[in-house]
């Protein structure tokens, strides 16, 4: 559904995207992790048609971003990190608006908007101004949208930011729920509880690099088992093991300080890396 | 062609939601001028043998024609900068074009309102020219030249507060400067040469031939033309300079 291959982009003397090279799957719930300005929004922008590559190429379902990006934009939907929605208008009007901006019909644009905001649970707000929504509202309308002219890939830029834990399940729901329906998603997220839950498959992005790529549970194998977390004068550090048992000899050996716990993504993406999950 | 109608129909809702306050800010600075320039100074001034109100009103229609259609760059900007609204242009398969002329045509919308606005008020106080053919089309394509031009800057700047500087600088001068308050044949050859290259000196100059039903030169349109094509293509350029 989706091919990157060798994506560069600079911002001056910054490398955002550095060969950047990966494919997403048809079905795939594709999520993308990085730290802060390790080129996930960049690649999304140049995706979406937001940000013009310097070189590279991209394919939407085989469509060629740089060739057709017109055809290939038609094949996706963006959510973005942040609202941007109009305020002013109603929900109806921000979907009508949307849906015309892809060339639907009025028949065709009441059915899709009615339908999406029933997937969304929102068909109560929708002559309510924008404005006078929550921040979970807003966050389900903009996916609403994003899914009303019908894309087969669905961006999602970060699409629980700033939302409290109980909006976020809901929200996750959704995104699995628009998975499920066959809409291929690609995510990238600052939360690895977030990706551990939703994606079949992730990628790491680093310095404008994926450092590595593959289901959640391959990714985390392949540090090991267990995780002992040392804590010594010079700071902590965090070993893998296979089996538990070796963790609880190193942590005899190291005279019982330390403690052990299944390996996560965020190991995972420390041991890539070199740096924190922001 | 629907995509184009829906950048244009997005700035019309937004619109309607704020007509009246629109209408009403669209009526101050006409008033304040029909007011000091043109009953308080000018009551007593004669102008080729018309009273100076109704030369003012021509010259104030073309003004307005050019700042409420340069004003759609403030909306632009707010949708780029502040709502982000613009991204969704630029991820939807919209063409360039469809988004200038979009744009473009709701800066005209906003002009011909306060074009209308200077109108009734010019009938207010017992002004009545010929708003004919010569007229509106004098100030329609002066409101399409920086209706276009406004889209253009609107890409280019990179923070709102360039464009207030933008229109500090390049539309108050013009203002001022553009035969709105008096006769540009009053100045030397020389500030008449100069101020020949500002569209709104035609646009002036033919709405006003065209208010008094006087002998009609096709060379100020043909000059509000060529200039509203130029801002037309360097806003299609700019729109796709916006992307980096």
């Amino acid at each position: 559904m989706l091919k990157i291959d060798d994506l560069k982009k600079k911002y001056g003397q910054t490398r955002a995207l550095d060969g950047l090279s990966l494919s997403v799957a048809e079905g795939e719930l594709f999520a993308f992790l990085g730290p802060n300005g390790a080129g996930k929004t960049t690649t999304i922008r140049i995706l979406n048609g937001l940000t013009r590559m310097d070189s590279g190429e991209a394919f939407i379902n085989g469509v060629s971003l740089a060739e057709r990006p017109l055809q290939a934009k038609r094949l996706c939907g963006l959510t973005a990190q942040h609202a941007n929605l109009d305020g002013e208008l109603s929900v109806r009007e921000n979907l009508d608006v949307h849906c015309r901006l892809y060339g639907l019909s009025k028949p065709e644009r009441r059915r899709r908007i009615d339908e999406h905001l029933a997937y969304v649970e929102m068909e109560d707000r929708a002559d309510s101004l924008v404005k006078t929504l929550s921040g979970g509202m807003k966050r389900r309308l903009m996916i609403a949208r994003a899914l009303s002219h019908g894309p087969r890939l669905l961006f999602l830029d970060e699409p629980t930011v700033g939302l409290d834990p109980a909006i976020r399940r809901r929200i996750w729901a959704l995104i699995k729920k628009i998975c499920l329906d066959g809409v291929t998603v690609f995510l990238t997220t600052h939360y690895i509880e977030e990706a551990e839950f939703l994606a079949s498959r992730i990628g790491f992005i680093n310095e404008g690099r994926l450092v590595s790529a593959g289901r959640p549970q391959e990714v985390m194998d392949n540090l090991g088992q267990w995780a002992v977390d040392v804590f010594g004068a010079n700071g902590s550090e965090t070993r893998f093991f296979r089996e538990r048992s070796e963790a609880g000899s190193f942590i005899q050996s190291s005279n019982g300080a330390g403690s052990i716990r299944r390996v996560n993504l965020e190991d995972a993406f420390l041991k890539l890396t070199g740096r924190r999950v922001k | 062609m629907t995509s184009l109608l829906a950048v244009y129909l997005r700035e019309m809702l937004i619109l309607r939601r704020r007509l009246l306050r629109q209408l009403l800010a669209m009526s101050v600075s006409p008033l304040l001028y029909v007011l000091t320039f043109g009953l308080a100074l000018g009551g007593s001034v004669v102008v080729d043998g018309r009273s100076y109100l109704e030369f003012l009103i021509p010259g104030l229609a073309a003004m307005s024609s050019m700042t409420q259609a340069f004003a759609i760059a403030g909306e632009i900007n707010v949708a780029r900068f502040y709502l982000h609204v613009f991204e969704e242009f630029q991820a939807a398969p919209v063409s360039r074009w469809s988004f200038v002329l979009g744009e473009t045509l709701a800066g005209v919308t906003r002009a011909l309102l306060a074009i209308a606005v200077v109108v009734l008020l010019g009938l207010a106080f017992g002004v009545r020219l010929q708003y004919g053919l010569a007229f509106w089309g004098a100030v329609l394509l002066n409101s399409l030249a920086f209706a276009s031009l406004a889209v253009g800057m609107a890409m280019l700047v990179k923070t709102h507060a360039d464009q207030a500087l933008l229109t500090n600088f390049i539309i108050t001068p013009m203002a001022f400067l553009g035969g709105t308050f008096f006769p540009l044949e009053a100045l030397p050859s020389w500030a008449r040469t100069i101020l020949s290259f500002l569209p709104l000196s035609h646009a002036s100059k033919a709405a006003r031939d065209g208010a008094f039903a006087l002998p009609t030169s096709f060379f100020p349109y043909l000059c509000l033309f060529g200039a509203a094509v130029s801002f037309f293509i360097l806003a299609v350029w700019a729109v796709g300079k916006a992307r980096d």
